[in-house]
């Protein structure tokens, strides 16, 4: 979330897409209600806002909104286009915001085009695009001078040519005009299935939300994130968001729900394959060293205005980590151990590890906390996967689908030589530490009891296993063991770490001093700091971990002196405890909130008061030479067109590998054209069914009962949810003569559920381009061979897995799979 | 106040609903409701020791106290309810962070290290030392039969290409953060978690 929580209050409309907060994120909903419900707030002020929800199917979050609009699953970039196409041809944006806060005066290259679907540079024997003509037309290069003080990275040749009248026909506010031009209201009908009476309604509602007095947030989760297009249904509602001036400001933004208790955390601190901690890119094979790597991977600024604060201290973030990791044998001569960090050569994402594992290519796996087979995407192919390695490691304190996939329904057991090990851990009671919520706050929780039985922590098993293997390689030698030994461990116990020690870790220290660093502001280059996450750093300053902090809401006086709700005192939240992201945009030029009824900070003549700026606090903002109000890219503004999407730099519709119906934009080119195929790229037949086997749309969710599977453990929350089913759409199931209670086979090319049908009339028919009647079927996620409803019925839940159903292909740049928009057949069981 | 058994209550509860349909505003209990639940509740909960946690599901991140006691020398956990005083959540909670409790409690944890050999068939109990021993040898054996010292560029990768590490979305962050600087130092290039999936 750009967001929080807390902050959803302020906002006077609401879109929610992708997502189903009552009942999946249901305390968090609160703040939704407030916005709409509170008494004693008028609108504007915490009351009276409007909730619009677009989804497949009418959930308890419909029933609290004002609209609901029934969408055809994956198609959300053309809702949002058709919204910033009627906001653009309405003249209802924020003028002052679009020309000085976004990209929108950028001039592109004239060589810069998209047609029937592609845009400039596409390979399709590669399927990937060339984006040397996705870029700014430049100045000359910028004065030496400024160059010294700003060191820009080398490869710096000039900044961006610029209009502020937005004249220019290459001008990037007008490429996007037109662009979107393309997406009607009747074309976006044909796509989602909205008809354009419901659309136009809440075109009004979002047009309005424009005025500098007016705010608008968008919240999602991951009904956005798990298509082929993932990365680029997000960015049209960011799009849609800069163009009203929305973003940076209480009551707006762009807000994802995550779906679990640390996500965000974890994912701050990179265990995901293409960054290090701090969202450092992970470097590549040809960065020879730390100039390389900062120069392909830092930002680059490229107007004189944009401090490029992130790119500027690429170098000082990535030396700090190192510092950290490698301690003594990080020096100078050694580019601080640069070497010591893993190059992958491909993408090394979650379906990458099971597609290596296909050919044969994976030797071990360690699953902490993760079950592979039923998250999928494609739960039968991976437990292929599963029964080809040479081990698997599960560690959790309860049985999963893949700890026991080896002896699943219909598998022979004898024939699988894959070694396993369950290691049982402790559960998040038995433990300390932090987890980081959806809106950045990283709380920390105490340690309630103590391990139960033979459970070990997560961390105290790896530090074992780690010095065991250590050990090894010390008395049997082996490839490159040096940073395996030079590892930094100054742990009380090495084998047994403290979680408040990593977290002092984490935050860094001045190693001239030994006094733990303030801001990551401070790090530096030299080797003299270390910051095991820059984006931590701050967040345990020598006064002691500011996690712990809980000055809550029992005295909003002391601890909410903005009314605003940021509780700066309560947790701490990254950056530098800053509760909304980009809040120097939620003043205008000179520094004055666009609404004094909502201030995020503003410029008080000598220093910026209100929420942590985002900004550096006494920069006068009518200074000329004053930084624009977006410091962590290089352009300084927020980015209508970016090139860093691999499948294009404005989002567009492209239909789900699976789909109903051709491309209504461009036939052709139906599908996203880059997305990427793994059974394909790996000589495998691919698993895709065509809508004439498989007629109806699938998209899966969860219910406010369960967690993924582990809650199939819990027997209170098995009673409320007891068995796996399909929710029918009422039409369809008249159609096939099936009752709520029928047992039903739903199936696609890759596998079939066997479960309860319940019919209902949350679900039913959209109609598209050509008059063509779809119904969409929706599936909960939850249940699957393991558990209490597994042990309960043992028979039926040999085909309970809903992710057998899904494909396994994914966005190509961030590799989400395809889970909620696929085809499927539904028969009479 | 006359002490009464909770299957008591309960059949007065039932009667009382009964009773309300035709006498709304009465109380057939005869006492204050309200502060005999509370009184149930600090019996349940007096002399406990109160401590700070949050909920396992989802990334609300509601604040939780957690209720404790000292009996015969092990920490028994009493009651889990939502923290009041937390900006997030301020006291509520959903069926899950309701019924933390019985996951904390759970009596289906798997109770001791177990392995499954090549072909078997089924869980053999083992020590701790025989897993952490017989893993690290895996792990050494499969970094050394796929570790990439020099790509066929010539340039420096140091990766291992055959192990794959997934952590959990219920880690503590500093415990993602230590397998991140483990995983990485033993090259491991495919690393995820739960955000994509």
């Amino acid at each position: 979330m750009t967001n929080h929580w807390r902050d959803i209050k302020h906002a006077d409309l609401i879109l929610i897409n992708g997502a189903n907060p009552a009942e999946a994120h249901p305390v968090g909903f609160q703040w939704f209600v407030k916005a709409k419900l509170d008494p004693t707030k008028g609108p504007g002020a915490g009351g009276g806002a409007k909730i619009i929800h677009a989804d497949p199917r009418y959930t308890r979050t419909s029933a609290m909104a004002d609209i609901y609009l029934r969408i055809r699953t994956g198609t959300d970039v053309a809702y949002f286009g058709g919204l910033i196409n009627y906001v653009i041809q309405n003249k209802l944006y924020h003028e002052e915001y679009v020309k000085n806060y976004t990209n929108a005066s950028f001039v592109l290259k004239k060589e810069f085009d998209f047609k029937d679907g592609l845009f400039t540079g596409y390979n399709s024997s590669t399927r990937s695009y060339d984006i040397s003509t996705w870029a700014y037309q430049q100045t000359a290069p910028p004065p030496v001078a400024g160059e010294a003080i700003e060191a820009p990275p080398t490869s710096q040749t000039g900044f961006a040519k610029r209009d502020m009248t937005l004249q220019d026909p290459d001008t990037v506010w007008q490429r996007m005009a037109k662009h979107y031009s393309r997406y009607t209201p009747e074309m976006v009908s044909s796509i989602t299935g909205i008809p354009v009476d419901q659309y136009m309604q809440v075109a009004k509602l979002v047009g309005e939300m424009g005025k500098p007095d007016k705010v608008m947030t968008i919240v999602y989760a991951v009904g956005l994130t798990h298509h082929t297009t993932g990365g680029q249904l997000i960015r049209s509602g960011a799009l849609l968001q800069l163009i009203l001036g929305n973003m940076g400001r209480p009551g707006g933004g762009m807000n994802a729900e995550r779906g679990h208790a640390n996500i965000q955390g974890n994912t701050d601190h990179a265990i995901s394959w293409e960054i290090l901690p701090g969202y450092l890119r992970i470097p590549g094979p040809g960065q020879k060293n730390l100039t390389d790597y900062v120069n392909v991977n830092a930002p680059k600024k490229s107007d004189p205005n944009s401090w490029n604060f992130f790119g500027t201290n690429y170098r000082n973030f990535m030396v700090s980590l190192l510092k950290g990791w490698y301690g003594a044998k990080a020096t100078k001569d050694n580019e601080y151990a640069y070497d010591y960090i893993p190059k992958p050569a491909v993408n090394s994402s979650w379906m990458s590890i099971y597609d290596q594992a296909l050919k044969g290519k994976m030797e071990g796996v360690i699953l902490s906390g993760m079950t592979a087979t039923s998250i999928g995407p494609d739960s039968n192919q991976v437990m292929t996967a599963l029964g080809k390695l040479k081990w698997l490691v599960v560690m959790d304190p309860l049985p999963t689908t893949s700890s026991e996939f080896w002896k699943a329904p219909n598998v022979d057991s004898a024939s699988i030589q894959t070694e396993v090990f369950m290691l049982p851990t402790t559960h998040w009671i038995e433990k300390d530490g932090s987890f980081v919520n959806s809106g950045r706050w990283s709380q920390w929780k105490d340690q309630v009891i103590p391990p139960e039985g033979e459970a070990r922590h997560d961390h105290w098993i790896l530090a074992d296993l780690y010095d065991r293997v250590k050990t090894l390689y010390k008395n049997q030698g082996g490839k490159f063991p040096d940073p395996i030994m030079a590892a930094t461990l100054d742990y009380k116990d090495p084998k047994k770490p403290e979680l408040d020690e990593i977290a002092k870790e984490i935050n860094g220290k001045n190693l001239a001093t030994g006094g733990q660093m303030a801001s990551f502001a401070l790090l530096k280059d030299d080797g003299t700091t270390t910051a095991g996450d820059w984006i931590y750093t701050g967040s345990y300053p020598d006064a002691g971990n500011l996690a712990k902090r809980r000055n809550g809401i029992s005295n909003p006086a002391q601890n909410d002196p903005t009314g605003m709700g940021f509780y700066h005192n309560w947790a701490w939240s990254w950056p530098l405890n800053r509760r909304v992201l980009y809040n120097r945009a939620s003043a205008d030029l000179h520094g004055k909130p666009w609404d004094s009824k909502r201030p995020g900070i503003q410029w008080n003549g000598t220093t910026w008061t209100g929420d942590v700026p985002d900004y550096p606090a006494t920069m006068n903002p009518d200074d000329p030479a004053s930084w624009l109000p977006f410091i962590m890219n290089g352009e300084g503004v927020g980015r209508l067109f970016s090139n860093s999407m691999l499948d294009g730099p404005f989002p567009e519709h492209y239909e789900p590998y699976e789909a109903p119906i051709p491309n209504p934009l461009h036939p052709n080119v139906s599908e996203d054209p880059v997305a990427f195929l793994y059974d394909q790229a790996a000589g495998r037949p691919n698993r895709f069914g065509k809508v004439g086997d498989f007629p109806y749309v699938a998209t899966s969710y969860r219910l406010t009962e369960h967690e993924h599977y582990v809650t199939q453990h819990v027997p209170l929350l098995v009673g409320l949810q007891p068995q796996a089913f399909v929710e029918v759409p009422a039409e369809l199931a008249d159609q096939k003569s099936i009752k709520s209670g029928d047992r039903v086979r739903v199936s696609s090319a890759r596998g079939k559920l066997e479960v309860v049908a319940l019919v209902t009339k949350r679900l039913g028919p959209v109609t598209l381009a050509g008059n063509k009647t779809v119904y969409q079927i929706g599936i909960p996620i939850h249940w699957g061979f393991v558990g209490v409803s597994a042990e309960q019925n043992p028979d039926r839940s040999k085909y309970w897995l809903a992710n057998a159903l899904t494909p396994m292909v994914g966005d190509v740049g961030a590799r989400t799979p395809e889970f909620k928009a696929f085809l499927v057949n539904i028969e009479k069981l | 106040m006359t002490e009464i058994t909770r299957r008591e209550f309960l059949k007065l509860g039932a009667a009382g609903a009964a009773g309300m349909a035709f006498v709304p505003l009465a109380n057939p209990l005869g006492f204050d409701v309200a502060a005999a639940k509370k009184r149930a509740l600090d019996l349940r909960i007096s002399g406990a020791k109160e401590v700070h946690s949050l909920c396992p599901y989802c990334a609300v991140g509601c604040s939780l106290i957690a209720y404790t006691k000292e009996v015969n020398g092990k920490t028994q956990l009493l009651q889990i309810e939502g923290d009041p005083d937390s900006p997030v959540n301020e006291g509520r909670l959903c069926p899950k962070g309701a019924t933390a409790m019985q996951l904390a409690t759970s009596a289906r944890r798997v109770a001791a290290p177990m392995y499954r050999a090549p072909g078997g068939t089924t869980w053999e109990t083992k020590s701790w030392d025989f897993m952490l021993d017989k893993l690290a040898q895996n792990i050494k054996a499969s970094r050394d039969n796929t570790f990439v010292a020099q790509d066929a560029n010539g340039n420096v990768v140091n990766r291992t290409e055959g192990i794959a590490f997934a952590g959990g979305a219920a880690f503590s962050s500093e415990e993602g953060y230590f397998a991140t600087k483990l995983m990485r130092s033993l090259g491991v290039v495919h690393i995820e978690q739960q955000a994509r999936v």
